[in-house]
């Protein structure tokens, strides 16, 4: 069983190899082969939520070294969920950048869209803040490459930004983890929990910057104020199924607030103890008014979209300021629906830019096209489920999350700012909506019968995540409590890590 | 000796930031060298300061220097020098598509 711990891992990595060595082999042997790998990400991400009906933790020692002197991986309910999300998200870009042609603009399309996806199951699987950091760097050095693919216009000059921005933020991830280390002794994520509960007087302020600077590493990956600014342009210039990829970028980031902070200053942590939820909730509420803000000036349907996610990104770090079990039940429950609906909302953009023709995905006036009634519905269900209205999945998310606020002292601010937010958001979709689709020329646009049927599948598969999870959100919800449970009480997770029984030896 | 590396990280910290905050690609990308510089050091600092020591468990030997900062230095050495050369790489393309070094591309193109 251990190894539905290593298999996501293994098949992104074995499927970049492949692809790259079959860079001779013609366009739909490397795309069936690409394909079947998806196939196979999918099914081991099945394998590893059936495992863990089973036992609640995998770990998986590389080496057979036993932690905390080699490096682990870790399986839990928190990583499945994720690499579940990830795994559909990658379907959907890889099956669009088929069918709209997308891989063939550049070279080697395949082999960086796997690595990248390495890279993200990487940083989800792993136990270690030293390996936490190296597979930053894979799924950076992937994105950077994935995002200058096709060389659009502008898209040098945002990967320059997005570059030396993630420079920066490498080097201080670098600091945070030395200090860790040179106070600690350890990387392990479950030991330094165990170390940081007896830590001396002394170190506490070190140990607090420490926690701040990764907060502002992992925040920066997130995108949150005031280090959002690279998100909007790297977005909204990049290909659409790269674009649709990166949503899950923002979550990495996310992801290592909750697995790296909770874990390490969780309630054992005395004084520490969830010390940096403040500095989320606060900066989650300043990032939502600038990503509103965003939403409501973009003049281009994708650069709308880009602050979309911002957005969802500022709903999520309100959540985990807040801190109670519900509202980490609905930031787990709204970070899946966010992340797959944001990334089908690039595609129906990108549809509608490719559409139009000249003038592109501009809100403004424009030639009527073909589909534009199915491109139009579409954009309607994505915009309902993306603002948080019912029926779709969205409104459950942003409920969980308010219901969870009730308890917490800033209550009102939460409120006011996520329900003024989600109505400037509706408003401003409604009027894009208007403008695209109501206030057409009588022309047709020229080029939009290039456009098939074919392309709007993977968008499918996308938005029927909405009702999906209405639908079984009772059996989701019920697993996210599971996750949720084992944030508050680290001690299991620590427990499988190290091979120790807490109760007995302390 | 620890004072000399604090300040030797400290001095590369600021020399690194000063020119990453500047407006043309070539200071950015010496900025960002000396920056992965100084976290190095500090890595490489953060297993406290040995002379001599031996870091492979032998017999006759109680005091030993710290391997792992070592290994995390290698490891932060490689991914610094390729993230640098793509940085570098990426700023010539930027220059020959703008033609101009600014970091914001401002060159004939939007004069």
């Amino acid at each position: 069983m251990n190894i539905a711990t290593i298999v996501p891992l293994l098949i992104p990595l074995l499927a970049a190899i492949v692809t790259l060595f079959a860079s001779k082999a013609s366009l739909s042997q490397k795309r069936i082969v690409s394909m079947l790998f998806m196939v196979m990400l999918i099914l081991s991400t099945v394998y590893a939520l059936y495992a863990l009906s089973i036992e609640d933790y995998f770990v998986y020692t590389l080496g057979n070294w036993e932690a905390p002197f080699g490096i682990v991986l870790v399986l839990d309910k928190l990583s499945v969920i994720l690499l579940i999300t990830t795994a559909l998200l990658a379907l959907g870009a890889l099956w669009y950048s088929i069918s709209a042609q997308y891989d063939v603009v550049g070279a080697h399309f395949h082999p960086l869209f796997w690595l990248q996806i390495f890279g993200i199951n990487g940083a989800f699987l792993t136990g270690d803040i030293f390996n936490l950091f190296v597979f930053f760097e894979i799924l950076l050095l992937a994105s950077y490459s994935l995002l200058l693919h096709g060389q659009g216009k502008g898209r040098t000059k945002a990967g320059l930004h997005y570059v030396i921005i993630n420079l920066v933020g490498s080097t201080l991830f670098l600091f945070g983890i030395g200090i860790l280390y040179g106070v600690f002794g350890t990387l392990n994520i479950a030991d330094l929990s165990l170390k940081i509960a007896q830590i001396s007087p002394d170190d506490v302020s070190l140990v607090a910057s420490a926690g701040l600077l990764l907060l502002v590493v992992f925040g920066l990956k997130a995108a949150f104020f005031p280090l959002y600014l690279w998100l909007p342009s790297a977005y909204s210039k990049t290909s659409a199924p790269v674009a649709t990829l990166f949503a899950i970028m923002t979550k990495v980031g996310l992801y290592s607030i909750i697995r790296v902070h909770g874990t390490l200053f969780g309630t054992h942590a005395n004084e520490l103890a969830f010390y940096y939820t403040p500095w989320v909730f606060w900066i989650g509420i300043l990032t939502l008014i600038m990503g509103t803000f965003g939403v409501m000036s973009a003049k281009d349907l994708r650069t709308q979209v880009a602050y979309v996610v911002l957005v969802s990104v500022a709903t999520l770090l309100i959540a985990l300021g807040i801190n109670t079990v519900g509202s980490i039940n609905g930031a787990l429950y709204y970070m899946v629906h966010s992340t797959l609906l944001a990334g089908g909302f690039f595609l129906v953009a990108d549809m509608i830019a490719n559409s139009r023709g000249t003038i592109g995905a501009a809100i403004t006036k424009g030639p009527s096209f073909r589909y534009i009634i199915l491109l139009g519905s579409l954009f309607f269900a994505f915009g309902i489920a993306v603002a948080g209205l019912p029926p779709l999945s969205g409104f459950i998310g942003k409920l969980m999350i308010l219901q969870g606020a009730m308890t917490y002292s800033m209550w009102g601010v939460a409120f006011t700012a996520i329900l003024i937010s989600s109505l400037l958001v509706v408003i401003s979709l409604a009027k894009s909506g208007s403008q695209i689709f109501y206030d057409t020329n009588n022309e047709r646009s020229d080029i939009s019968h290039e456009i098939t049927i074919q392309h709007f599948y993977p968008i499918f598969l996308l938005v029927s995540i909405a009702p999906l999870m209405v639908l079984f959100a009772h059996p989701i919800t019920h697993f996210i409590e599971l996750a949720t449970n084992a944030f508050f009480d680290p001690t299991a997770y620590i427990e499988a890590v190290l091979g120790v029984n807490l109760a007995k030896d302390i | 000796m620890e004072v000399l590396i604090a300040i030797m990280v400290g001095t590369l910290t600021a020399g690194g930031l000063f020119l990453t905050l500047k407006g043309r690609t070539f200071p950015v990308v010496i900025g960002l060298t000396l920056l992965a510089y100084a976290v190095n050091l500090f890595l490489f600092s953060t297993g406290r300061l040995f002379i001599n020591q031996a870091t492979i468990i032998q017999e006759g030997i109680t005091q030993y220097a710290d391997p792992i900062p070592q290994a995390l230095v290698l490891t932060a050495i490689v991914i610094s020098f390729g993230m640098t050369a793509f940085a570098i790489v990426l700023s010539l393309k930027a220059y020959g598509e703008y033609k101009s070094d600014h970091v914001d591309g401002i060159g004939e193109e939007e004069k």
